[in-house]
């Protein structure tokens, strides 16, 4: 028997919708130089951050990130019950070291660039469900670092194909408390594992793109409602082909996004930045919705939206053992009453 | 017997139908691909390609001029541009290049040096040992295990049918 928060097949409504207290977003130089760069809280100008190696700048600003989030709340670390976090590194490394220094109880997640919104949904859960009071949801990824887990040395001369994305260098972090004000987690649509056979690793906008629809599909359905009761329905790391297969199996089912759907992965560079198709990582729809989305909302541009955090679960063994590359798509509805 | 038949059958046919629905999907992530610039590619690769080789040359000339024999020349050739491949690789210009020129850059000499180079700088941090050394050869390891079977192979075939 579904249970009194469960609605459909798989979307969770909440009964006491947890609020969204505060948000912060950290980035690289690129990021810093693309359209959204008023939105960020901190715009790093080196790779480096000033340490040694780009996974300790990673975890700097994952830890830099969740202090700033819960000093924007006007809180201490101490108040905070949990933090989720993740990122791409082997060994979620970036999330696991900045846990360290943090000393808050930790859960580490891997749902590669889907992570922002599985710990959004799971630390809304523990709000909900009365758990804890105060919740953060954090993640980073960073250009380099993953250049040179899953592709090639930073300073190989190589072509990247028009299909190949762009890791976004930052973190995001966002506190989910019982009480407060801003814009409130309303619902939930837990991703399913989805592979159409897609085995190229620079073209993983479209190995993703048929999970992001599949609950997109699945959440208007379980929800009753339609793309219009959305300002904005938004993904997460797309970009260029995958939003264009979004849209295209969305009508097949005779949804149409055409007038209110974007990716982040758009929105954070513009197109002469040289990023191909667009952005992506764990930071993409991270930083954006830590940023611009939420932001908006509070400034009353958007009512609801609809965000769906995206993730391409492959690894590069996965990938040279001829396997193809699955996707997942996690959505969160954020609503400004 | 007679269900597990049915049984069998159906998940046969759900494969069947999967395979087509996953062969429909790439058909239709294919339409969507944004074209690759190959006219642009192939020009670049020809023009910086074709000034790295024009540029050896020239070293070339000059060493054979100073009163090198060919040969002699052309190794002192090739040392000069694994050096410059190797340099500019440090200075972080070789990879902005060869985005650029594709081919163009990767074909030279110079783009063997890059090949070797930037995985040596970019693990320099987990140490000299299982960093540099280690990984110095992830992608010019291949070049060069081919590169060895195919000299082997031919030196045979020249050794019998001559």
């Amino acid at each position: 028997m579904p249970g009194v928060k469960k609605v459909g097949q798989r979307t969770i409504q909440f009964a006491n919708p947890p609020v969204v207290m505060a948000t912060a977003s950290i980035v690289g130089p690129k990021e810093g130089e693309g359209p959204l760069a008023d939105c960020f809280d901190k715009i790093v100008q080196d790779t480096y951050y000033g340490e040694k190696t780009w996974e300790k700048a990673e975890t700097k600003m994952l830890a830099e990130a969740v202090e700033m989030v819960i000093k924007k709340a006007g809180l201490q670390t101490g108040d905070i019950d949990y933090l989720f976090a993740g990122d791409l590194l082997n060994q979620t490394i970036s999330a696991n070291y900045a846990a360290r220094q943090l000393a808050i109880p930790f859960f580490g997640l891997y749902g590669a660039c889907s992570t922002m919104y599985e710990g959004t949904i799971l630390a809304s859960i523990l709000v909900d469900g009365g758990f804890a009071e105060k919740v953060v949801a954090a993640t980073s990824s960073h250009h380099n670092t993953a250049e040179r887990q899953y592709r090639y040395p930073t300073e190989l001369g190589s072509q990247r194909p028009m299909t190949a994305q762009w890791t976004v260098t930052g973190a995001g972090a966002m506190l989910i408390a019982k009480e407060g004000s801003g814009p409130r987690i309303t619902h939930a649509t837990v991703g399913k594992v989805v592979d159409q056979g897609i085995k190229d690793p620079n073209d993983m906008g479209a190995a993703m793109a048929p999970a992001a629809a599949d609950t997109i599909i699945t959440h208007l359905q379980d929800t009753g409602r339609k793309p219009e009761d959305y300002d904005l329905i938004v993904t997460g790391d797309l970009a260029t082909v995958g939003k264009a297969l979004v849209e295209k199996l969305t009508q097949q089912q005779n949804i149409d996004l055409s007038k209110n759907y974007t990716d982040c992965g758009i929105l954070i560079y513009d197109p002469s930045q040289d990023v191909h198709a667009g952005g992506s990582g764990c930071a993409c729809s991270a930083v954006v919705t830590c940023s611009y989305l939420l932001e908006e909302m509070i400034a009353g541009k958007y009512k609801r939206i609809l965000g769906v955090g995206t993730g391409a679960l492959m690894s590069p063994c996965s990938c040279q053992q001829g396997d193809s590359i699955p996707g997942i798509g996690h959505a969160v509805v954020f609503e400004m009453s | 017997m007679g269900a597990n038949e049915g049984s069998l059958l159906d998940k046969q046919f759900q494969q069947v139908k999967k395979q087509a629905q996953q062969q429909q999907y790439q058909q239709m992530a294919q339409s969507v691909k944004p074209k690759q610039t190959w006219v642009k590619n192939a020009v670049a690769a020809f023009l910086v390609g074709g000034s790295i080789t024009a540029f050896a040359q020239i070293i070339q000339n000059i060493f054979q001029s100073a009163g090198l024999a060919q040969k002699e020349a052309g190794t002192a050739t090739l040392m000069i541009m694994v050096f410059l491949g190797a340099f500019f690789t440090g200075l972080g210009i070789y990879d902005n290049l060869g985005k650029f020129a594709g081919a163009g850059s990767i074909v030279p000499i110079t783009g063997f040096a890059n090949s070797i180079v930037s995985p040596a700088l970019e693990f320099k941090r987990e140490g000299f040992v299982y960093g540099v050394a280690a990984k110095m050869f992830t992608i010019a390891g291949p070049v060069l295990v081919y590169g060895f079977v195919t000299s082997v192979i031919i030196g045979l075939i020249a050794y019998f049918f001559q």
